[in-house]
């Protein structure tokens, strides 16, 4: 395959079957169940996540738009991959990149992004990703010349998905009958989801996000909650709630029954994806169940999430903005 | 039927700093009323005229009650209610 430019290269991942991993999952009783899960290897894009997507399609929406001219500065809030990800696009097409992230997020991400050119600055962990969305927003306030493309906000990061990860898993299974991602800007699933849904009668659409612990969730006042503006409910048909053991193990098993070492969003989007796996083939009913894999485990080497007591490594995310 | 209902940080001071407390009913909707008789004012920090607040999350044994009927989601013996504040995620 021969491109002009990274960019170019961003999409076209492959779907891999999870043969071993479902066989394990049902057991014996599954033998003969009529049930398969794909997973869709987003850590092939140039910067290793299903983020590039979005990038592009955001970048190239506001260039389109006249807001960027050349040497502009975007200020994002992201806990890591997007922010990767529009440092890539930005470096490619003349840009500055500012970057606004809760404290306590990963050390691999942080160093990635530096490494690309892009400017880090800290919100308190204790305001969370809430308090990065609204440091950056301020930020992009206050500074004229400044552009935020705002992931949760932008169409564009639905569009990147209706318009590519959905014709891709369609194109790839015709037979799908779920898709399963995660959910955080909700990008990928109202994208996806909605292009899935208005060509496959039936489909299911279903969330997996992350549970985080106390501390994350901290003192937030309930009425100064967050949901992103792009997020449609009736997209979904079902959201489920992961907690760090259940997406540590998954990631774990994802690598041992099937040698994808993926990260631990993945992992809550495998344990979801098992469970309509498990109710599919309980209920007698074929399944073809398509999924996400976000990224690949590099970016999490650091949680000491993929050795040791399972019950350690769990603990360990507790405070962790792990997905 | 007891069920078990984990209690974010920000609602524990309705419950004395509980982490967890238990509540009876058929329903979410019944569990929150039982609960809210024995710690003031619970309910009304998830559920508003309009059902339930938009930025409060509730889950059934991991699935959100939003796509499985709401306050009306049945709850059954042993079951665990879960609520949470919705927070900003991803990457």
């Amino acid at each position: 395959m021969r491109a002009e430019s990274v960019l170019d290269t961003v999409g076209g991942t492959p779907l891999v079957r999870l043969r071993t991993l479902v066989d394990a999952e049902l057991g014996g009783d599954g033998a003969g169940a009529d049930v398969r899960l794909w997973a869709k290897l987003e850590d092939r894009n140039p910067t290793g996540s299903v983020k590039d997507r979005a990038a592009v399609f955001m970048v190239r929406a506001a260039e389109a738009a006249g807001r960027l001219r050349p040497g502009a500065t975007l200020v994002e809030p992201t806990s890591g991959n997007t922010g990767i990800a529009l440092a890539m696009v930005a470096r490619r097409r003349g840009y500055r990149l500012v970057c606004v992230m809760p404290e306590n997020v990963s050390q691999e991400r942080v160093a990635v992004l530096r490494l690309y050119g892009a400017e880090v600055r800290f919100s308190p962990a204790a305001g969370g990703s809430n308090g990065a969305v609204r440091a950056a927003r301020a930020l992009a306030d206050e500074r004229a010349d400044w552009v935020s493309l705002d992931q949760y906000a932008n169409e564009a990061n639905a569009r990147a998905h209706y318009e590519t990860t959905g014709p891709e898993v369609l194109a790839d299974l015709p037979e799908v009958t779920h898709f399963v991602a995660g959910l955080g800007t909700t990008g990928t699933l109202m994208g996806a989801g909605r292009y899935l849904r208005e060509k496959v009668p039936g489909i299911r659409v279903v969330a997996a996000e992350p549970r985080y612990g106390d501390l994350v969730y901290g003192l937030r006042n309930l009425d100064e909650g967050f949901v992103p503006e792009i997020y449609d409910e009736s997209v979904l048909d079902g959201r489920f709630s992961v907690g760090p053991r259940d997406a540590v193990r998954r990631t774990r098993q994802l690598l041992e029954t099937e040698g994808i070492w993926a990260g631990l969003s993945t992992g809550a989007i495998v344990h979801a994806a098992l469970g309509l796996a498990r109710d599919e083939a309980r209920a007698g009913r074929r399944a073809d169940i398509a999924l996400v894999v976000c990224d690949g485990g590099w970016r999490y080497l650091s949680t000491g999430a993929y050795e040791g007591d399972l019950d350690d490594a769990a603990e360990a995310l507790a405070g962790r903005l792990w997905a | 039927m007891p069920v078990t209902v984990r209690i974010p940080t920000i609602m524990r001071s309705h419950t004395g700093g509980e982490k967890s407390v238990t509540g009876a009913g058929a329903t979410v909707g019944d569990v929150l009323t039982d609960l809210d008789s024995r710690y003031d004012g619970l309910a009304g920090r998830v559920v508003d005229e309009g059902g339930l607040r938009r930025f409060v999350n509730v889950y059934v044994n991991d699935s959100d009650v939003r796509f499985t009927g709401g306050l009306d989601t049945p709850v059954a013996d042993g079951d665990e209610v879960t609520i949470l504040p919705a927070v900003a995620g991803g990457a």
